[in-house]
């Protein structure tokens, strides 16, 4: 007993300037995370700032029952699940497609060149996608109307104002930004498969196309199924600044564009509705942590070494 | 279909600057919008071919320097700030978290990791940072919330650590009576510049890049940084009018003078151009940064 607790000190002499280091992280931890989390109490409450967020009244899951009897709660459920598996199915397709093609290019000063300005869209803040955008569509000035529709006969359209091209524009948005980026992804994990594979394959006369049916793809395989699973897990988060910035903030189109991110940020900043938006952010957190669990469980189950855990 | 090695590269290269072309015109028709004359755009449209090119944007930037030379000063400062605050956090908690003899070690590693898998939202966190810590309106509340360090850094490096610094290493320092401390910035930091110059390059662009903090945790506009101008001009065209002092006393003319398109993209120019001209420099290291995060 008394060797325990001496050990035990002697412990803490030897291991405490290592401790001391850990504490400013720790300390960021607990801010910025963990108080939060305890803070999704404020969800079953009727928050009123005279009394303080703790003075406030309970009033259980009544702020669940509000939200979910507006027609949002589907809205938004529904444009968020959406979105993200338009996304994740396109964007897998055309990042594996061009990082297929980068490999074949041989010359290293070209593929460099490729894999540098693929990535820049990933560079750019959504504030100046949203410009871009506006360039692209505004009514009066825009590229669309002005230069392009022109071009073909078809009248200027009111894009801002018609929630039906919307899926459409966030979609070719969305993967102008990001394919570039997980293309480089993919083209890592080919890059090392083994080339005595296509050496092989070669000799016996295979073309092309059936060396990437028959050895590429099924190799990198595993990584596909890893990447897909853990897009799926955050299925239900999506990127504010695509759906805040790149539709302006525009309300008529919201039912096309309102997800689960950007109705939190209205409730809580526009509306200043904090039962509805803390229960959307519960709402949010709740789910989103259980389909994360669940992906990771599938990933376990199919291959041990890609789970995160 | 039978592609020979030949076709496959003619394709390959088709397809491939084809799509770097489309990753690359946004920009120059941000570029050439900001130069062209507010008529040519208000006739045609932003176009890659306007009538008339003008300076006169880029005039009236320089009318309002101090507004934006100050938004500017705020946004370099923030991210150099948060940059180096950020490694320095990272490191010294992924360090212990690294050595296996240090106690509690997995403990630790997974309240990291932990963070990766929840959390509790905007609204708390909000709540959290503007009634207790009072962050609202303050430089703080650009550096702080959510930026600062995130787990998945922690456990890169962590992961770093693990790999890269031989044990014996430590131990044979140890043995002649180095501290911990000392260790850890002598020897197991200058062996890490690889690791730490990736997450440095993505903590500066995130930072540079940030509009989120400035346009939830403040609405004094001495404190904002270019990003946040963009995001508040975006809400309110008139932004930089109704905040200068310059335009004197014909305001309601000045105004209607404004040629407020192509100072739009002008303000969004000066925004992305320090990254696009570093990103020659850098671009190697962001490219092979992509992957070590990728496969964790």
């Amino acid at each position: 007993m008394g060797l325990t607790t001496r050990g035990r000190w002697n412990k803490i002499a030897k291991y405490w300037p290592l401790m001391l280091l850990m504490v400013p992280g720790l300390v960021y931890l607990l801010i910025n995370n963990y108080m939060p989390m305890l803070g999704m109490f404020i969800a079953f409450k009727n928050i009123n700032f005279t009394q303080g967020i703790f003075g406030s009244e309970w009033v259980g899951f009544k702020n669940f029952e509000y939200l979910f009897k507006t027609s949002d709660a589907y809205i938004i459920t529904r444009n968020t699940i959406l979105y993200n598996a338009v996304f994740i199915v396109l964007g897998t397709i055309l990042s594996i497609a061009f990082a297929i093609l980068l490999n074949e290019i041989r010359k290293k000063v070209l593929s460099r060149f490729y894999q540098s300005v693929i990535v820049l869209p990933h560079l750019i803040s959504f504030v100046v996608v949203g410009y871009l955008a506006y360039a692209a569509f505004s009514m009066d000035t825009g590229f669309m109307n002005k230069t392009i529709l022109p071009m073909f006969g078809i009248e200027p359209i009111s894009w801002y104002t018609e929630p039906k091209y919307w899926p459409y524009i966030l979609t070719v948005i969305h993967l102008w930004k990001s394919v570039g980026f997980s293309c480089i992804v993919y083209l890592a994990s080919i890059i090392s498969i083994d080339t005595e594979y296509y050496e092989a394959a070669t000799l016996d006369g295979a073309s092309k196309w059936m060396q990437i049916r028959t050895i590429t793809i099924p190799l990198i395989t595993p990584v596909i199924v890893m990447l897909t699973l853990l897009s799926i897990g955050r299925i239900f988060y999506s990127d504010f600044g695509l759906f805040y910035q790149v539709p302006m903030n525009t309300g008529a189109i919201s039912d096309a564009t309102n997800v689960i991110d950007t109705y939190v940020y209205r409730g809580l900043m526009v509306m200043g509705d904090i039962g509805m938006a803390s229960a959307a952010g519960v709402y949010q957190s709740i789910v989103g942590f259980v389909l994360v669990l669940g992906a990771n469980y599938i990933v376990r189950k199919v291959n041990r070494e890609n789970a995160l855990f | 279909m039978a592609l020979d090695h030949k076709g496959i590269r003619i394709v390959a290269n088709t397809v491939l600057s084809l799509f770097a072309a489309v990753c690359l015109v946004p920009f120059a028709l941000l570029i050439i919008s900001s130069l062209s004359s507010e008529a040519s755009i208000i006739q045609n449209g932003y176009s890659f071919f306007p009538k008339e090119f003008s300076l006169k944007a880029y005039d009236y930037l320089w009318l309002h320097h101090l507004e934006l030379g100050r938004a500017y000063g705020i946004t370099v400062l923030i991210t150099v700030v948060g940059t180096a605050v950020s490694l320095a956090i990272t490191s010294m908690l992924a360090y212990p978290l690294s050595r296996r003899d240090m106690p509690l070690a997995r403990f630790w590693t997974f309240i990291v990791f932990f963070t990766l898998l929840f959390n509790g939202g905007l609204v708390p966190t909000y709540l959290i940072y503007t009634q207790i810590f009072d962050i609202k309106n303050t430089l703080f509340g650009l550096l702080v919330p959510g930026l600062l360090m995130s787990g998945f850094n922690v456990l890169l490096v962590r992961t770093f650590f693990l790999t890269s610094i031989p044990p014996a290493l430590i131990e044979a320092a140890s043995i002649d009576g180095a501290g911990e401390i000392k260790i850890f910035y002598r020897i197991v930091l200058p062996l890490s510049l690889p690791i730490m110059a990736t997450i440095g390059l993505f903590q500066a662009i995130t930072y540079w890049n940030d509009w989120f903090n400035g346009l939830i945790y403040l609405t004094d506009s001495r404190l904002f940084g270019i990003q946040t101008i963009l995001t508040k001009m975006i809400m309110d065209i008139q932004f930089l009018t109704s905040n200068s002092n310059a335009a004197g006393s014909g305001a309601g003319q000045a105004i209607a003078q404004l040629p407020s398109t192509s100072v739009r993209m002008a303000i969004a120019a000066i925004g992305v151009l320090p990254i696009m001209i570093a990103y020659p420099f850098f671009q190697k290291y962001f490219v092979k940064g992509i992957t070590i995060g990728a496969v964790k």
